[in-house]
């Protein structure tokens, strides 16, 4: 009655481990190639289409006009990477900088001020952490609720626009370091990519950034496996919500003004940014650096058709919005075939 | 099969070299409810260090239950859970893995986006000055990989190996945090032989150092193969604790079904179970080495009108995902379905449902009644899709229809508007198989279409199924409870480890034993 057989007996052949071709690049980093791709051929149509194109005057201003964007992106792939999303940071930008505007109309030091703005964003990054995570709240909605929220308690704040006069932000606002042929960094792209560093580090080198990619890979695994899931959930909309603080901070010393309609949208411009970064919006894949190139893409595409002239503005969100459905779809292929 | 074997006194050691040990993991008394039902009363496991556990159990029996309790992603309501001598109770698997409990489990719970090396480690990675070294957590994972003998790539992504290596990686990372007990919970469901083999030389090398494994499986030849001890669990109890070399699978099987199985006896004489003269009439449904890979293995079944076939085998033996290849619920790679003569794809249950073949599900609550509308709605639900959604169906003719059903299979409360999740279990299966009557189908899959319904009903449904037959339908019955697919059926098709083993036609001298033998056996000598 016994039999030595083990199992029942399958096809031959399977049992043979997969192999990967040597020459394939790594899965990992297929999406963040087809975003090198994409910039390449932008920086080669440019190039070839308009004189002083390929600059660094260009290519500075890329970085400088939309440092706050950079700042924005690096804190929004932290939470895509979890495979959440935070809708609330446009808000909250607005919300930072009307806050600025008001406590240094009403007599304010930056030297409180800049720390404040910041860590509005903080405090309602844990409120949205503390939501999604406590309380089981779809991000979508949470971040939802946040940005209302933020939204409103601009209008609080300032009903209008109030301008910024204060000197340390109008010293920030027109310090410009480098070279007379254009390639000059001011000092928020400085602080933008002190950011980015600094992200690099954290979510390659720490226990919690990869436990930020293991919650995106598996939530479930990730927590038989005994790591921090709650901390690293609730710290990931803590630093979206700082990095949204200091987008703010940056938005301000760009535009020298809190409005309460500032950033409306700019949430989206974030995650348009990160997942043409290469970003898996279900999470688990991604880079900052990728992010960093996205939002570099969104830049180019405003400046190629600034370039041009003859198109209106609104050809930059036709653009944004193709590009970005063919890299949904991209990445949706990738998954697929790696199935 | 005369005597029960005898169980393992607790004091009397089992092997002598590896109970000279206390046990590493002794569980006693651990009783766990939930809302309504108790899931484990009273049940006992103890784990030796350098012994291979079986638990054995059919679905449902509070294996995971049990796996669960220790490991402390369930509460204990009663008994207590000593581990290396000191009393524990455990809050989570993280808790649990820092005492040396580590537990790897069926679908693989890792990362499938991380590379092996960071599988393996995380949250142990070697780091210095605070950051990842990562050419020191490589190496690290090489070593724990060497020590089960793995060599793969520690830099590979894991999601590009086999699930087998993928399973072994996961045992890897339980050594990673020096696990003194490994539960396996199913590990081999999806693995071929040769990964089989595989896994079982790491459980042996495990064993050899003195870790405590605890192993959960439905194959029974991998069981008997691999385990020193076992626990049998049915319904939530404990039926005893036993050495693997004293326990004949044929005893084994018996004890994981039980024998209360005579309750229905006094019910009813056995309907009528002519079958029926075949003559010239051809199958309806004719499955041809019809098969899917990791669901069930080709097989061969033909399913006569007016003829009732049921699937035999303990839970997890493949006999639901059979009826589902029958309904195209999945759809199969290999083989070739005939539907009265005619080579047929079924891809979609749509298809099944437009040749006449309807399927009600073994989880009533989940994949068959809606609870949130009333009889009525629920019974019209199958014409309904047959007919399209855009054309509705009249209401007189609904009516009438749920009239008919509700009288003719007695529905109780007759009351079409009554909310069909408020009714008793027997009655929602009533009105499940109203539903799918309505649609005339020539060749009705009934999968536990009994399970946990009181006795009268039981009886009113076979009594219904054996009609059925009568007027031609043809019937898939399938039930747990041998008696049950006796009493019923015209023949009966056994089914072990996802693969049909055998074929019986049934008769008067047909007995629940020989279809326990045929399980046991695996169709070798039947």
């Amino acid at each position: 009655m016994a039999t030595d057989q083990l199992t029942p007996t399958r096809p031959a052949g399977t049992a043979t481990a997969q192999k990967t071709p040597r020459w394939r690049l790594d899965a990992r980093y297929q999406p963040v190639l087809g975003t090198v791709v994409v910039l390449a051929v932008m920086l080669a149509v440019g190039g070839s289409r308009y004189e002083n194109f390929l600059t660094g005057r260009v290519m500075a201003n890329i970085l400088i006009n939309n440092s706050f964007l950079v700042v924005l992106a690096v804190g929004m792939t932290f939470v895509i990477l979890t495979g959440g999303i935070d809708l609330s940071v446009g808000a909250v930008v607005a919300l930072s900088g009307c806050i600025s505007a008001w406590m240094f109309t009403h007599g304010w030091s930056a030297g409180i001020t800049i720390p404040v703005c910041v860590l509005v964003g903080t405090l309602i990054g844990l409120i949205v952490g503390v939501m999604v995570h406590v309380f089981e709240i779809q991000p979508f909605i949470a971040t939802l609720a946040a940005m209302f929220l933020a939204r409103g308690l601009c209008y609080l704040v300032a009903p209008e626009s109030i301008p910024i006069t204060d000197p340390t932000i109008v010293k920030l606002s027109q310090t410009r370091w480098g070279t007379d042929d254009g390639l000059v960094i001011t000092p928020s792209g400085v602080i933008a990519l002190a950011v980015v560093a600094v992200a690099f580090v954290v979510l390659h080198y720490t226990r919690f950034g990869r436990t930020v990619y293991a919650i995106g890979g598996s939530e479930q695994s990730a927590r038989l496996m005994g790591l921090p899931v709650a901390r690293t959930k609730v710290l990931v909309y803590v630093i979206s919500g700082t990095c949204a603080g200091l987008g703010g901070l940056l938005f301000a010393i760009f535009s020298r003004s809190g409005y309460s309609l500032t950033g409306v949208g700019m949430e989206l411009d974030a995650i348009a940014a990160v997942v043409i970064g290469g970003t898996l919006l279900t999470g688990g894949s991604g880079f900052v650096l990728g992010s960093v190139l996205g939002v570099v893409v969104l830049g180019l595409i405003q400046t190629i058709i600034t370039f041009q002239g003859t198109l209106s503005s609104w050809w930059t969100k036709i653009v944004i919005g193709a590009l970005l459905l063919v890299f949904v779809v991209l990445q949706r292929l990738l998954v697929l075939r790696r199935r | 099969m005369t005597t029960s074997p005898s169980a393992i006194p607790a004091d009397q050691p089992a092997q002598p070299a590896a109970s000279d040990r206390p046990p590493v993991v002794a569980m006693t008394g651990i009783t766990v409810t939930f809302p309504g039902v108790k899931a484990l009363d009273g049940v006992d496991l103890r784990l030796f260090p350098g012994e291979v556990h079986a638990l054995m159990g059919e679905n449902g029996a509070g294996k995971s239950t049990l796996i669960k309790a220790l490991t402390g992603v369930y509460s204990i309501d009663a008994g207590t859970i000593v581990v290396d001598g000191t009393e524990r109770t455990f809050t989570g698997p993280a808790q649990a893995q820092l005492a040396g409990i580590s537990t790897v489990y069926q679908e693989v719970n890792l990362c499938d986006n991380l590379s092996v090396a960071e599988n393996v480690m995380l949250g142990h990675e070697v780091r210095r000055a605070g950051l990842v070294d990562f050419r020191a957590t490589r190496r690290a994972a090489r070593e724990h990989l060497k020590a089960l003998n793995l060599d793969i790539d520690p830099a590979s992504t894991l999601s590009s190996h086999s699930l087998a290596v993928q399973q072994l990686v996961a045992i890897c990372r339980a050594m990673v945090v020096d696990a003194r007990v490994v539960i396996l919970d199913e590990p081999t469901s999806s693995l071929d032989v040769d990964e089989v083999e595989r896994l079982f030389a790491v459980v042996r090398d495990l064993r050899s150092r003195g870790v405590a494994i605890l192993f959960v499986s439905h194959f029974l030849e991998q069981v008997y193969a691999i385990s020193d001890r076992m626990t049998v669990l049915r319904n939530g109890t404990l039926v005893g604790e036993y050495r693997t070399a004293d326990l004949p699978r044929v005893e084994l099987v018996q004890k994981m079904i039980g024998r209360s199985l005579e309750v229905l006896e006094q019910l009813e004489e056995a309907p009528k179970r002519v079958v029926a003269e075949r003559g010239d009439v051809q199958p309806y449904v004719q499955a041809i080495g019809l098969g899917r890979k990791g669901s069930i293995e080709p097989f061969d079944l033909d399913v006569y009108p007016g003829e009732v076939v049921g699937l035999a085998g303990l839970l997890g033996s493949g006999r639901t995902e059979l009826a589902r290849l029958l309904y195209g619920a999945d759809r199969s790679d290999v083989g070739e379905l005939r539907v009265d003569g005619q080579p047929t794809k079924l891809r979609t249950p749509r298809s099944a449902l437009a040749r006449r073949i309807v399927y009600s599900s073994e989880s009533r609550k989940t994949e068959g009644i809606i609870g949130d509308l009333t009889v009525r709605e629920n019974i019209v639900l199958g014409l309904q899709a047959e007919r399209g959604w855009l054309r509705r169906i009249p209401q007189r003719k609904a009516d009438e229809v749920v009239a008919q059903y509700v009288e003719q299979l007695g529905i109780r409360p007759a009351n079409p508007d009554a909310i069909a999740g408020n009714l008793s279990g027997g009655n929602q299966q009533k009105v499940l198989l109203a539903r799918w009557l309505a649609t005339q189908p020539k060749l009705l899959l009934l999968d536990e279409p009994t399970r946990g319904i009181d006795v009268g009903a039981k009886a009113e449904i076979q009594r219904l199924v054996a009609e059925l037959a009568e007027q031609g339908m043809a019937v898939v019955f399938i039930s747990a409870e041998l008696e049950e697919v006796l009493r019923l059926s015209h023949r009966i098709a056994v089914l072990r480890d996802r693969r049909k083993i055998g074929e019986l036609t049934n008769g008067d001298d047909v007995t629940t034993d020989d279809v326990v033998d045929l399980i046991a056996s695996g169709g070798q000598d039947a």
